[in-house]
């Protein structure tokens, strides 16, 4: 789905793939995969395109800002950020690497949606803490929109699920 | 930009479900730090974020359609009450007295039903903004829909006292579900163009639903006349009046400015 216009856009989408999202701040915008595109113009103008996980994120702004600083460093002040709705971002978009860095961090990670875009209820999920699978959801909205609340009754800490959407 | 009637007709149209959203985000607001539980909190929380985050888009959409240009703080901050296009469902207090957090769950269910239907349908919009932003509200309202079902059959379904409050909650937001399917303020060029979603047409299937939720909460459908409805024409209660006194204070006292 990332694209590139042109080869030598490599360089600059690996300083843009860096900037971390500011709400979990082991991914990247790339293992979120809400990066969807780097361009660059002849002129070396940098267009850059991301999309947000929920309509009412708030840290697209702080993101924006971030990629700007981050090209800015990088020696690529000609640089603009767009923000598209469409296609609407999923969990499926989160890297395998982006995965295993929300466990580290002790975020269960969402399961795989089902294709008609109808979100099945998890049943059960593994603790990111210790490992048990007996676990229960507290509720379906934990510190931000994308994830929910849960708790292991094995280990008795309470841990994030980032949700399938 | 020349005035067309099918650009003021969708201006119209993204405002009235913009307005819905924003102002159910502004009460649902005022659940955080009073709700029952501090899951609940962050629950309604980001519920209330979600529905600004539609807000935002359908707000920024119509400004883009409007003459002259508005954005989307314009459109929320700088805008009466007569202005504003938002069901009455959404304005009113949570209780006449301390809020009512069964009201609250019964206002939720029908939005949020209300609005998973409408979005689904809109994602085939002919206008790909819409169409966009349906895409991803109708994923968000899933689960605000799914969490209000949980709470109606806990509280319907629960102790005698929960159920009888869940009942006397559903029964005060029932009088103002059928102005959701007042289609009288949707341009039939948008229907003909497929821009716009018929409200009249999500009625069977969003009533169908919430009985089938009633039911299963052992709560009775109740049988009641609609109330007033007006919202769609501006025509809105004190209610509204109040509430944007506490939304916009901030912002027109202190126009322009940044932080």
């Amino acid at each position: 789905m990332s694209t590139l216009t042109k080869p030598d856009a490599q360089p600059v989408w690996e300083v843009v793939a860096a900037v971390l999202d500011p709400e979990v701040p082991v991914l990247t915008i790339e293992d979120l995969g809400i990066l969807r595109a780097v361009e660059v113009d002849d002129d070396g103008t940098v267009r850059v395109v991301i999309t947000p996980t929920y309509s009412g994120c708030p840290a697209m702004e702080t993101i924006t800002t971030d990629v700007l600083s981050a090209l800015a460093r990088a020696g690529h002040t000609d640089a603009e950020v767009e923000l598209v709705l469409a296609p609407a971002w999923t969990t499926d978009w989160i890297t395998d690497q982006g995965r295993r860095r929300l466990e580290e961090f002790g975020i269960a990670p969402p399961q795989p949606r089902s294709s008609d875009g109808v979100v099945g209820l998890t049943l059960s999920l593994r603790c990111p803490q210790c490992g048990s699978p007996e676990t229960r959801e507290l509720s379906h909205f934990g510190s931000t929109a994308c994830k929910s609340l849960w708790v292991c009754t094995a280990c008795r800490e309470p841990f994030d699920h980032f949700k399938a959407i | 930009m020349s005035r067309q009637p099918t650009r003021d007709s969708a201006h119209d149209y993204a405002l009235a479900l913009g307005d819905d959203a924003l102002v159910m985000a502004q009460r649902m607001g005022e659940w955080i730090a009073s709700a029952p539980q501090i899951e609940e909190d962050i629950a309604l929380g980001n519920l209330a974020l979600d529905q600004l985050g539609q807000a935002r888009t359908l707000l920024s959409y119509a400004g883009s359609l409007s003459e002259p240009l508005r954005t989307e703080d314009d459109l929320a901050y700088l805008r009466d009450a007569a202005d504003f296009r938002n069901v009455l469902l959404v304005e009113r207090p949570w209780g006449p007295g301390r809020p009512d957090f069964g009201v609250a769950m019964a206002r939720l269910l029908v939005l949020s039903t209300y609005q998973w239907l409408l979005y689904d349908d809109l994602r085939s919009s002919t206008d790909a903004t819409l169409a966009a932003i349906a895409a991803k509200a109708v994923k968000e309202v899933d689960y605000h829909r799914d969490h209000a079902k949980l709470w109606v059959l806990r509280l319907g379904d629960g102790t005698e006292e929960s159920h009888l409050r869940m009942q006397a909650a559903v029964d005060a937001e029932w009088p103002y579900v059928e102005e959701l399917f007042d289609g009288s303020f949707v341009h039939p060029a948008l229907l003909d163009e497929g821009v716009a979603v018929d409200p009249t047409s999500l009625r069977a299937a969003v009533l169908d639903r919430l009985a089938s939720v009633l039911a299963e909460a052992t709560l009775e459908l109740p049988d009641v006349t609609p109330a007033a409805s007006g919202g769609r024409r501006g025509e809105h209660t004190d209610h509204l009046t109040e509430l944007l006194a506490d939304m916009q204070g901030l912002a027109r006292t202190h126009q322009g400015a940044t932080w």
